[in-house]
């Protein structure tokens, strides 16, 4: 087992919430926006944080990065207490928000970067070596010199990643990395993330609402709702686990031409569009059967087979507790 | 073994409080005026970049400044005094709460966008950087073209010196660049002030202004045209009079309009000071109630 970076023990967040009712009376209510959570992070994983809108995924990344102060329960990030040294944990750590930039709107991202380095007070060679490495494997070579306002959102998110990481932070956190971006962006920065986790081991907390960005980038995920922690283990469990159901993977099928439902031992049609069919079948059996079951008795033209969607197995994981 | 990691933690939890505080507090003080200063002189750089666009922005913000005056000028070339002041006492009254104001402007002019800020989440990326937020705040958009009311304000008080019929002690010579300085830190204390009142009130930029701009429109103008209550309230609440009105009255061996003993005069630096506590406090309290309900 590795060393524990990240900790948080019955961690809490009640917001009030005051709202108008009538002229001059007000009402305050409380949220809860997290309820009690608890988990520890090992240096150098790579953890995909999600949970539908307003779960708390985002109050529990501005907990750990200083910007809130929890309302109870334990929290430490490389040993510091993130609402207290919020200054101190600043040098350990480096943060992307994904709706919008910490870079100087105005400003060249060079400028940006200079301004960093300074405030940091990162060592000269320390700095050149980690701009040279994010300038080559981000594509920031011909952005440099351009101000952040007049950068394509994929752009800025590149040369906000870039931003947060010359410091050598212990722990990068994104707050939906790859929101808005074209699939290039994504897989750019998909690549580098990657690269960045195992060749310098940076522990890496990410929350998306792309499911591919969990898939191809954390062996590890939590699942968080209404402020609890609702899953926490590798994604293909989340599939397996009791939580989720009985998850199905499903078969597409094109046929010669339209046919009523197709009847096939061991799935079900769950939609037709035309010609193509859609045939769901457990997860754990095997597709073989079901395409030679299939292919000898229709006309079959092309087919595929789709993984169960985490994004359907988390909704059924939820209907199942809600 | 678990218990004893807890307990070293714990441990390191409890430092000598009253030792820590203040040795972090001092490391606070100094690394907000580093990163002030990182900010501020990027920002000077990037705005250098456009030599001919700065000239022109410094020369315009002198140039709408002095119009100020010039109004007072014309309506000097009817009248011969106003409230019982001439044009030169007129101009040190202008002179000294302009550059005042200018140096306030410069140095903390652009904590009134806080209120953008919170509303739009982007004090959530200061909060993030090792650097204080009041100092991120306050340097963010550093404007050296300011400088061009300095250089209205000065010249203006320069001038009002020259031509003032004053008989010039060693106290009242001191008194002029004190008052300079001492009114442009107890404006600074209001910008704080104002700044921490956002976190309360939302976008309260507005508000800020009617004391910073409104005030020194009116302390241009001799304490004597205003009613009594005016005066009390500017005097003993806000305390805007100490910016300018009695010090000026002391160089210009004018009696108070409220009575108060000459020596008031000398206070200025005293209520800069005093007028920082609590608005630091309430920067303090307003960040702190940011951090505990989001935005």
């Amino acid at each position: 087992m590795g060393e524990v970076l990240i900790e948080l023990d019955g961690v809490e967040k009640v917001f009030t919430v005051r709202r108008r009712a009538g002229l001059v009376r007000r009402e305050k209510r409380q949220v809860r926006a997290v309820d009690g959570i608890g988990f520890t992070v090992d240096r150098g994983e790579m953890v995909g944080y999600i949970g539908p809108n307003g779960a708390g995924k985002s109050t529990t990344i501005k907990m750990l990065t200083g910007i809130l102060t929890p309302s109870a329960g334990r929290l430490r990030v490389a040993g510091i207490d993130p609402a207290r040294e919020r200054m101190r944990l600043a040098h350990r750590m480096g943060v992307v928000f994904g709706q919008r930039t910490t870079l100087w709107w105005d400003l060249p991202l060079k400028d940006s970067y200079g301004l960093m380095r300074r405030m940091y007070r990162i060592p000269e060679a320390r700095y050149r070596a980690n701009l040279e490495r994010c300038v080559e494997r981000l594509d920031l070579g011909e952005l440099l010199e351009v101000p952040v306002r007049q950068l394509s959102l994929g752009q800025r998110m590149r040369g906000d990643i870039a931003a947060a990481l010359l410091h050598d932070p212990d722990v990068l956190y994104l707050d939906e990395p790859t929101i808005g971006l074209d699939v290039v962006s994504k897989a750019k920065v998909r690549a580098f993330l990657r690269q960045l986790n195992a060749e310098l081991g940076t522990t890496v907390l990410l929350t998306t609402h792309d499911l591919q960005d969990i898939e191809q980038l954390c062996e590890r995920v939590m699942v968080i709702d209404h402020g609890r922690l609702m899953y926490d283990g590798p994604l293909g469990g989340l599939h397996a686990s009791g939580a989720a159901g009985q998850s199905e993977r499903t078969l597409v099928v094109d046929l010669e031409r339209e046919l009523p439902p197709l009847e096939v031992a061991g799935a079900r049609v769950v939609r037709v569009e035309g010609a193509r069919q859609w045939l769901a079948f457990p997860a754990q059996a095997s597709a073989a059967p079901l395409v030679a079951a299939v292919a000898a008795g229709y006309p079959l033209l092309d087919l595929s087979v789709r993984e169960p969607d985490i994004e359907e197995v988390i909704a059924r994981m939820y209907a199942g507790r809600g | 073994m678990a218990e004893a990691v807890l307990g070293r933690e714990r441990g390191r939890e409890r430092p000598p409080a009253v030792v820590w505080e203040r040795e972090r507090r001092r490391h606070r003080a100094l690394e907000g005026l580093r990163g002030y200063g990182l900010i501020a002189a990027m920002w000077i750089r990037s705005s250098m970049t456009y030599r001919m666009s700065f000239l022109l922005a410094t020369v315009g913000n002198a140039a709408v400044t002095l119009l100020d005056f010039a109004a007072i000028y014309i309506m000097f070339t009817h009248v011969d005094a106003l409230g019982g002041f001439s044009l030169p006492e007129i101009a040190l009254l202008y002179g000294s709460c302009s550059t005042s104001l200018g140096l306030a402007n410069l140095l903390l002019g652009n904590t009134d966008r806080i209120g953008t800020r919170i509303r739009d989440g982007s004090l959530d990326g200061m909060l993030v950087r090792p650097v204080p937020v009041l100092a991120q705040v306050a340097a963010d958009r550093f404007a050296l073209r300011r400088l061009g009311r300095i250089a209205q304000g000065s010249g203006v008080l320069v001038w009002a010196v020259v031509v003032l019929d004053v008989d010039w002690t060693v106290g009242k010579v001191l008194l002029v660049p004190v008052m300079v300085l001492a009114g442009a830190a107890i404006f600074a204390a209001v910008m704080v002030a104002g700044a921490a009142f956002q976190f309360a009130a939302g976008d309260a930029a507005e508000v800020v202004n009617s004391f910073t701009y409104g005030g020194c429109t009116m302390l241009e103008y001799p304490p004597t045209v205003f009613t009594r209550e005016l005066l009390r309230g500017v005097t003993f609440v806000v305390p805007l009079a100490f910016v300018n009105w009695l010090p000026a009255l002391y160089v210009l061996g004018r009696p108070d309009p409220l009575g108060l003993p000459g020596w008031v005069a000398f206070l200025s630096p005293l209520v800069a000071f005093v007028v920082f506590v609590p608005a630091s406090l309430a920067w303090r309290v307003g960040l702190r109630s940011y951090r505990s309900t989001g935005s």
